[in-house]
């Protein structure tokens, strides 16, 4: 057993401090298990948000020694024990209270997103007939656990904050998952483009690199959406026929 | 006066995991105004965790499965302490509420002929669990989001309810307080359905979340609902042991489904040593058949290890106590040995077990497709819980429903694996249906100011106690977690359930002296004070029923009564509060079967 040293944000909207703490870490211990030891010893107002510990919900999304992960999944063995642990809120949202974000943002964006609508059930049984091969990409993307480190990462939005014109990565991947699942039937391509600024996305990648679930997100998801966009946007045959058309 | 904010809806859910989620959906489409509580935020709940599959007689593998194969082994894995009305739904609504999911979206994993893929699970005969690798229980929270978000629900998340409110006998809301500003809320609603979930946090050792604190129970119980059962809590066979911070953390059963064997220090397959008599005729005798099984053959017997969970816990906890343990206090589960089987095992595993994988290289630092993991029991699920009718799911309080791991009935003494997403369907649907019903018949409720300053008063007492020492929620909560662990835990006796039941009076003392220091906004310590009042209802409630059933009986486990008894296979127990605040234990006799259940089981012996 060893005793570490962290530096974690307190504060809340109107601005905060990184304050010291000390625990001791034992082994196989993650940073979740030591932010909650501080709360019971030292800090029992110590605000963070976790559900599951095991990294399926997607809840404890925090910035780790400047890196956007989830607590419930960086051992401390893997932190640098020469160096206090610094622990701070996701930055690309408002803060609330302590580890604690206003994520509310991300909830309205996916209700602007049209529903899945599927194609009318045509197996006997009245349902429908899918094969592996068709669902394994959509489930790729569907892996996702919501927690919001690649809105966290990407610049359009932390940089940015192009919150009104940019959905992010996450609900590109969500599009995409409704876009590319066999049975849907919607059309989206004209609001990717529109206010949900599909454009703005210059692939840089950061999104995929920090997704705890291995999303491939540029390159599965929001690439060939931005093909199906100039597809139909920008194809100059395309064009042209749209005028004899008229 | 107490400052708070004020919401109306003809329906309000509490809890959004699958059950509320799925209720409030049902409610929705009725047209009536629906709330939705979360202690989280929307799409974080339990539900999100559960991994192998849910169950449903789709037949889509085997054509000899159908209801009432699915009825008979639920009974049987129940050990007969079911709701038979339940069990029937359940097996006959399960396939309609699984299609309807892949309607708004879910896309499971597939057979060859393009359907629903199922697997082989414990208790169940046929192979059974529509799954999504081992994510399903994602892929049904997302997909139940998904779709509620567009039925008009008003969602109110991060909320904690704190006390039900009643108007006569009826319910008629429900008093709580954000999260985030701790400021007030009272609902007022014509019908409530609770749909919060588990206990698990009683325990130490837990696969649940820091949600499961029994809040439903607990609220439904001060309401003057009854409880049924709770002396049975399911320990799953399969947690993390090693590393200590993730001990408790779940290994699916799928991995037992996929062909995955448990074995001892010595590494002998324990599990062919005490195959129940129940279970006889359709357990493997030998390694060979259960792989065949594992791999499809009809004609071929389930191995050992798909056995009930109550079962398995109970050979390793023997095999610990008898010293042929692994290093870390568990024993062996070992996927990677289909290698002998399967040339392409390493692909095969990541692809049917990516959350397994993924779990142990990243937090143990094992790759389960080279070698062994070290698994011992873990307290997953309470069979027991809030007493409902079986066709409505409202409790018996007029008005107030449960529906999924808060309701009880549906599982008995034991529940199988994949049987609780099947069952957050069903019935989460049918009391989203019902308690709209309920709205639209019975008019308007009125609060009562009285009982919203009296919970508002309680719900505010910690901050105005001056500090006591060094004690605090989160240290009763240790003790009672180590308490419950120790004492009400896979093996239990007299005198420890009657000291667990003394221990608790003396935690609820403590409790009772817990200052909070700082502000109302998003404080943890606030909250844990609160929620130990719920753990602390429930822990009492599963001590003192267990302490009833003198026998043993599917999850429940008595060294000093190791045998059933013929008579208590009679008896369901209901737990109520009586007028002087103490909690009662009353025996009452099983729900009766119908001459058809009773055949079907007879046949299917």
């Amino acid at each position: 057993m060893a005793q570490r040293s962290f530096e974690v944000w307190r504060g809340d909207e109107s601005g905060g401090e990184l304050r010291d703490y000390k625990t001791d870490v034992t082994e196989g211990m993650v940073l979740l298990d030591a932010i909650h030891q501080i709360q019971a010893e030292s800090a029992n107002d110590l605000a963070v948000r976790w559900n599951c510990k095991a990294g399926k919900c997607g809840s404890c999304s925090a910035e780790i020694n400047g890196q956007p992960r989830l607590m419930c999944m960086t051992r401390m063995s893997d932190l640098p024990e020469d160096q206090p642990v610094t622990v701070e809120p996701v930055r690309a949202f408002p803060s609330l209270s302590d580890l604690v974000t206003d994520v509310r943002w991300n909830f309205e964006v996916k209700q602007r997103i049209k529903p899945f609508k599927p194609r009318k059930p045509d197996a006997e049984d009245g349902t429908w007939r899918m094969q592996q091969a068709d669902v394994d990409r959509v489930q790729e993307f569907r892996k996702c656990i919501e927690c919001f480190l690649c809105q966290d990462v990407c610049h359009v939005l932390r940089e940015h904050h192009k919150h009104e014109e940019f959905i992010g990565p996450r609900f590109l991947v969500y599009a995409a998952a409704l876009e590319m699942h066999p049975l849907d039937e919607e059309d989206r391509l004209g609001e990717l483009r529109g206010d949900q600024g599909i454009g703005y996305c210059n692939i840089t990648k950061c999104c995929t690199k920090v997704c705890p679930e291995h999303i491939t997100i540029t390159d599965n998801a929001i690439i060939p959406l931005k093909e199906r966009v100039v597809d139909r946007y920008y194809d100059p045959i395309r064009w042209l026929l749209s005028l004899f058309r008229k | 006066m107490a400052d708070y904010r004020s919401f109306e809806h003809d329906v309000l859910v509490i809890g959004a995991g699958g059950a509320g989620l799925r209720a409030a959906i049902e409610a929705a489409s009725t047209g009536l105004s629906v709330g939705l509580v979360c202690k989280s935020l929307l799409g974080k709940a339990h539900t999100v965790m559960a991994e192998g599959g849910v169950a449903a007689a789709l037949a889509n593998v085997d054509d000899r499965d159908g209801w009432r194969v699915h009825f008979a082994d639920t009974m049987r894995g129940g050990q007969y302490l079911n709701h038979p009305r339940m069990a029937e739904l359940h097996a006959k609504e399960a396939p309609d509420r699984v299609r309807e999911l892949e309607a708004w979206g879910a896309l499971f994993d597939r057979t060859q002929d393009g359907r629903i893929l199922q697997r082989n699970f414990g208790g169940h005969k046929y192979p059974r669990l529509a799954h999504v690798g081992d994510r399903t229980g994602l892929e049904m929270i997302r997909t139940l989001q998904d779709h509620g978000i567009h039925q008009g629900i008003d969602v109110h998340m991060e909320c904690t309810v704190f006390r039900l409110l009643k108007d006569g006998d009826r319910v008629s809301g429900a008093f709580g307080y954000e999260r985030e500003k701790g400021r007030f809320l009272v609902f007022k609603a014509k019908a409530i359905v609770l749909a919060t979930g588990g206990i698990g946090r009683a325990f130490q050792i837990t696969s649940n979340s820091w949600e499961y604190t029994g809040d439903g129970h607990s609220l439904a119980y001060h309401a003057g609902a009854e409880l049924l059962d709770m002396e049975f809590v399911q320990f799953h066979p399969t947690g993390m042991v090693w590393p200590p911070s993730v001990r408790g953390i779940l290994v699916t059963e799928g991995v037992r489904g996929e062909g995955g064997v448990l074995k001892n220090s010595e590494g002998r397959r324990f599990m062919f040593d005490d195959i129940p008599e129940l279970y006889r005729n359709q357990t493997a005798d030998n390694e060979d058949e259960g792989w065949r099984y594992t791999q499809g053959d009809r004609d071929a017997r389930r191995p050992p290890e798909l056995l009930t969970r109550d079962h398995v816990a109970r050979c390793i906890v023997r095999e610990l106590r008898e010293g042929r343990g692994s290093p870390h206090g568990g024993v062996f589960l070992d996927i990677a040995w289909i290698k002998e089987h399967l040339s392409d095992s390493e692909a095969h595993i990541k692809r049917k077990l990516p959350s397994m994988y993924h779990q142990f290289k990243e937090l143990a630092g094992i790759d389960i497709t080279k070698e062994p993991m070290e698994v011992g029991p873990t307290t997953h699920y309470v069979m027991g819980g809030i007493r409902v009718d079986g066709n409505s799911q409202m409790s018996t309080v007029p008005g107030l429903y449960a529906a999924g791991e808060c309701a009880a009935g549906l599982h008995g003494a034991n529940r199988l694996g994949g049987n609780s997403l099947s069952d957050l369907l069903v019935f989460g649907k049918r009391a989203g249906e019902y308690a709209a019903s309920f709205a639209r018949e019975e008019g308007a409720v009125s609060i009562d100011e009285d009982q919203v300053e009296a919970a508002a008063k309680d719900a505010l007492e910690p901050f105005e106690r001056e500090g006591a020492g060094d004690d605090n929620a989160y240290h009763i909560q240790h003790d009672l977690q180590m308490m419950m662990q120790a004492k009400v835990g896979i093996v239990r006796n007299q005198g420890d359930m009657e000291e667990a039941v003394a221990g608790i009076a003396e935690l609820r003392e403590r409790a009772g002296r817990i200052a909070v220091h700082g502000n109302r906004e998003y404080n943890p310590g606030w909250h844990t004070a609160l929620d130990l009042g719920n753990l602390l209802t429930v822990s009492e409630a599963v001590a003192r029923a267990g302490l009833q059933r003198t026998e043993s009986r599917g999850a429940h486990f008595r060294e000093d009564h190791p045998e059933k008894s013929e008579e208590l296979a009679k008896f369901n127990h209901v737990l109520a509060k009586a007028p002087d605040g103490t909690m009662t234990v009353r025996r009452e006799p099983l729900q009766p079967q119908t001459d058809e259940q009773k055949a079907i089981i007879e046949e299917m012996k």
